[in-house]
């Protein structure tokens, strides 16, 4: 039982105090919410379990959500490092209000981006009128989604990326171009490795949020089953249903998946500082 | 006795940072703790303090055992390597900092606290700056408000972390000439860590060379300088030049070159030892003044102010010699690269052992 | 007032090689168009859609009951839940950051885990633990008491989703400030309550209320988590944002809107008092004013 004790005596006080309301308020909040999902998995057994996550829509959920939280990571990654390259290195009016701007996924509530999505994207929105003339659809498909993912996860690059770029020295690309190096070869062997581990970062936590978005989602998606129907309104319907135990089962696939992304960012944080320090 | 510590072990996971340490310091001293980084000098300062706890002995201050008081009750000034003033408070806060957090019956009056802060502002010459935040100071006047602020509470004991390490090498000099000068005036017991040999020569009454968790001498600065008990303790208060030669027959050989033993190698049998010059004392002339003196060649001259440091190759030494020669004798002798000069090795110190550097 | 003298320089600026000009305008150019597609036309639209039928409608639309029992509720949730993360963040980050004890990195994951966990996951743990069909939630039904469906329970499930917002501030900003101040005030004699209120809340402060602010922000927007513990109880347990969701979802876009602009208004708000904050970090760490 030596968790939580401290290896030796500590000398400022109220260890015992704070880490006793820590732990308390965290199991409160936290870990005995969450250990439901398990409790009320476990009760159904295994093939019911089975059944319960490998029936035909809830795959196609968790394909649609992995899917399109992967695509929009991908471009969050692209326009992400372009941001931040643009705010990093240039100077032009209005870059600080562009730059502040960037948090702005942060803050608006899901709710509202996925309202403006949905508004926009509608047959007779700003741009999806322009849009169905060329045949394209958004709203009520996947690439709906994405676009409501580019948005929720675009921060997390761009804020992951920013302070490494900030710190690149200066004196390593230009040692780069003494030695002859055109600006896309020191962009390319110089500063993309250098800043790759940033960009995995950022746009795993893009990835890891998409997983589970709901609110900015479900109004451009149009939910439609088989197609349209991400992971979490699965969780959702089946509680419609009073089906605690189905929602169960669901959700403790999905956290588990989320879980093991956590872990693969730790790592890969680790080997960043190793690698960089 | 101002300070005493018996028996102080501390063990971290791994490693011994404190081995059996035992110590007193006299009222009024001013004592240097010296070793290298990682020696658990700072360990033990800290013990001291009761920022740490000792796994084992006995911390006795002004003849209390103070072993297991809290910090609070230790009645110590602290003066930190990196100040560690209250950036949030003015500079008069921080140095009233201690006087008004005791309990009400102890607490001076609002215009004691007054009095006495302006003093010590005065005393460390820092009463222009009552205002101030710390962060609108340098370092130098940075750590003479922390000295103020750890005498605020009229402590038994003062410890010093390495007090000047953070600060310019001239600031630093500075600051240690005045706190020389400042000990003098209010004679507090003082510890003071250091990894910097001349800065405790300089500054300490006495100086306890601490390596590897255990003290390899103590004495005053002279006697320490004069008199290291070992190798290391040699090594570690200046620039040394090392041979390595055999003990034989109450000889030491170094080399072609044959010196006497010291008196506690006489009788010894035949072994290896190391032998020690510093490069100061290494005499160089233009004429053989003695049988004893070696032939050498200058093979690189480095103006070092106001002394010349010659690298000489030596007839039958293997590795080359470091000299440091005044710089009037420098231009006297008319020396110059490739010359070839008599050299005497003036002080060597001979120890045995394994020590290696 | 005397320019200060202090041994630290000022931010360097870096002159950096910089692209040609058509790259710059090439990039640029690519950055706004994604801005404009991403940011802008949106933030347009909300407006454009709450005042398409006039002022009049627009205030109507925000000032009806219903919209501002959701005001209410958002409200009441708000001012408790960011205390009781406050006071927690305070506690978790002098235990985390003044201490060295085992399993102090899995602490730390345990902070990281709403931003891994789904927020209709997030919602539907707190179903199962005190929902009317769960044993522990028809006890408390017998005794009168209502969480999920009801008040309680969207406070509960906020406060899931924004326990970690103060703590993450405070870590990295008193990892920073180390030990050496409280134990400087420990060697002069202090108490702890002493050391906390003098020295080291003064410290935070600044990280305290940002990460106050930021809690608050979301607590105000959450969706995922609330809609499932809500119930969707028209003027009992609407949150703004489940407000604008039902207006929406029955067709009425411009109240909908109307509604959803308070909200664009207060995220708005929150950047803008992020960058002022973080200007003025940058000022502390170089001088300190007062």
């Amino acid at each position: 039982m030596g968790l939580f004790q401290t290896k030796r005596r500590n000398i400022l006080p109220g260890f015992g105090l704070s880490m006793g309301y820590t732990v308390f308020y965290l199991s409160a909040i936290v870990i005995v919410p969450l250990s439901m999902i398990f409790f009320n998995t476990v009760p159904m057994g295994w093939e019911p379990f089975v059944h319960a996550v490998t029936a035909p829509r809830v795959l196609a959920s968790y394909r649609l959500s992995f899917s399109t939280a992967f695509f929009a990571a991908v471009f969050d990654a692209a326009a992400g490092l372009l941001t931040a390259w643009v705010l990093v290195r240039y100077r032009f009016p209005g870059k600080q209000f562009l730059d502040a701007l960037v948090d702005l996924p942060f803050a608006l509530p899901t709710a509202v981006a996925g309202i403006c999505f949905a508004t926009l994207y509608s047959p007779m929105g700003w741009l999806g009128e322009t849009l169905i003339k060329w045949n394209i659809e958004i709203i009520n498909s996947a690439t709906g989604i994405v676009v409501a993912l580019v948005f929720i996860g675009f921060p997390f690059v761009v804020r992951t990326i920013q302070p490494v770029l900030e710190e690149v020295e200066q004196e390593i690309e230009e040692a780069a171009h003494c030695l002859g190096a055109t600006r896309w070869q020191t962009f390319r062997k110089i500063l993309l490795p250098h800043l790759f581990p940033a960009l995995l970062t950022g746009s795993t936590l893009a990835f890891a949020r998409g997983i589970g978005e709901y609110g900015s989602v479900i109004f451009i998606a149009g939910n439609l089953p088989m197609k349209t129907e991400i992971a979490p309104l699965m969780i959702m319907s089946k509680l419609d249903q009073f089906d605690y135990a189905g929602a169960s089962a669901v959700a403790l696939v999905l956290l588990l998946i989320s879980f093991s992304m956590l872990l693969v960012l730790n790592a890969v944080q680790e080997w960043q500082q190793k690698e960089y320090r | 006795m101002g300070i005493e510590l018996q028996n102080i072990t501390k063990k971290f996971t791994g490693y011994t940072a404190l081995d059996n340490i035992s110590l007193s310091v006299a009222s009024g001293e001013l004592l240097a703790l010296l070793g290298p980084s990682g020696c658990g000098k700072t360990t033990l300062l800290r013990i001291i303090a009761g920022l740490e706890l000792p796994d084992q002995g006995k911390i006795i201050l002004e003849n209390k055992d103070t072993t297991n008081l809290p910090p609070r009750k230790k009645n110590v000034g602290f003066v930190f390597q990196h100040y560690a003033l209250f950036r949030r408070l003015t500079v008069f806060e921080n140095i009233a900092f201690g006087l008004k957090v005791l309990p009400r019956k102890e607490r001076p009056s609002r215009a004691e606290i007054r009095d006495r802060v302006e003093h010590l502002l005065k005393l460390v010459q820092m009463d222009w700056a009552q205002k101030r935040y710390p962060s609108q100071l340098s370092g130098g006047q940075r750590q003479r408000v922390a000295l103020a602020r750890a005498l605020a509470v009229n402590p038994k004991v003062l410890l010093l972390d390495e007090p000047f390490s953070a600060l310019d090498a001239k600031v630093r000099q500075e600051l240690r000439r005045w706190l020389r000068k400042l000990h003098d005036e209010i004679h507090v017991t003082s510890i003071f860590v250091t990894h910097d040999q001349e800065e405790a020569l300089e500054l300490a009454d006495r100086i306890v060379v601490v390596n590897k968790g255990k003290i390899e001498q103590q004495g005053t600065p002279q006697e320490v300088y004069d008199h290291p008990v070992n190798a290391f303790v040699y090594n570690f208060l200046g620039n040394v030049n090392v041979f390595h030669g055999r003990v034989k027959n109450g000889k030491v050989s170094l080399g072609p070159h044959h010196v006497d033993a010291p008196d506690e190698l006489k009788h010894a049998e035949e072994k290896p030892s190391q032998a020690f010059v510093r490069p100061h004392e290494i005499g160089i002339s233009r004429i053989r003044s003695s049988e004893a003196d070696l032939t050498g060649t200058i093979r690189e001259v480095r103006l070092m102010g106001g002394l010349i440091g010659l690298n000489l190759d030596c007839e039958g030494f293997e590795h080359t010699v470091d000299a440091e020669i005044p710089r009037e004798l420098y231009i006297n002798l008319e020396l110059a690269k490739g010359d070839t000069v008599f050299v005497s090795l003036n002080r060597v110190k001979v120890f045995t052992g394994d020590y290696v550097i | 007032m005397l320019k200060p003298t202090t041994t630290e320089s000022g931010p360097i600026v870096k002159k950096r090689v910089s692209d040609p000009l058509p790259i710059r305008i090439l990039l640029i150019g690519a950055m706004l168009l994604f801005f404009t597609a991403f940011i802008f036309l949106p933030l347009g639209l909300v407006f454009a859609q709450a005042f398409q039928k006039g002022w009049t409608l627009y205030l109507e639309s925000i000032t009806e009951p219903y919209a501002l029992e959701a005001v209410k509720l958002t409200l009441i949730t708000v001012a408790i839940v960011v205390p009781l993360n406050a006071f927690f963040g305070v506690t978790a980050a002098w235990a985390i950051t003044k201490f060295n004890f085992s399993g102090k990195a899995a602490l730390k994951t345990i902070l990281d885990l709403p931003f891994a966990v789904s927020p209709v996951i997030a919602g539907l743990i707190f179903v199962l633990l005190v929902g009317s069909r769960t044993p522990f939630g028809s006890w408390l039904g017998e005794h009168g008491i209502k969480i999920i469906f009801s008040t309680p329970g969207i406070v509960i499930a906020t406060l899931f989703v924004t326990f970690p917002f103060v703590v993450r501030e405070l870590i990295p900003l008193m990892e920073a400030q180390g030990r050496d101040e409280e134990e400087a005030a420990l060697t002069l004699g202090a108490k702890g309550w002493q050391i906390f209120g003098k020295i080291t809340l003064p410290n935070i402060s600044w990280g305290l209320l940002y990460g106050m602010i930021l809690c608050g922000a979301r607590s105000i927007g959450e969706f995922g988590a609330v809609s499932v513990v809500s119930g969707h109880i028209r003027g009992q347990t609407n949150t703004i944002p489940l407000h604008v969701e039902i207006l929406y979802s029955e067709y009425n876009f411009t109240a909908s809107f109307a509604v959803a602009s308070i909200l664009v208004f207060l995220a708005l708000l929150t950047v803008g008092i992020k960058v002022t904050m973080e200007k003025q970090f940058k000022k502390n760490s170089i001088h300190h004013q007062d």
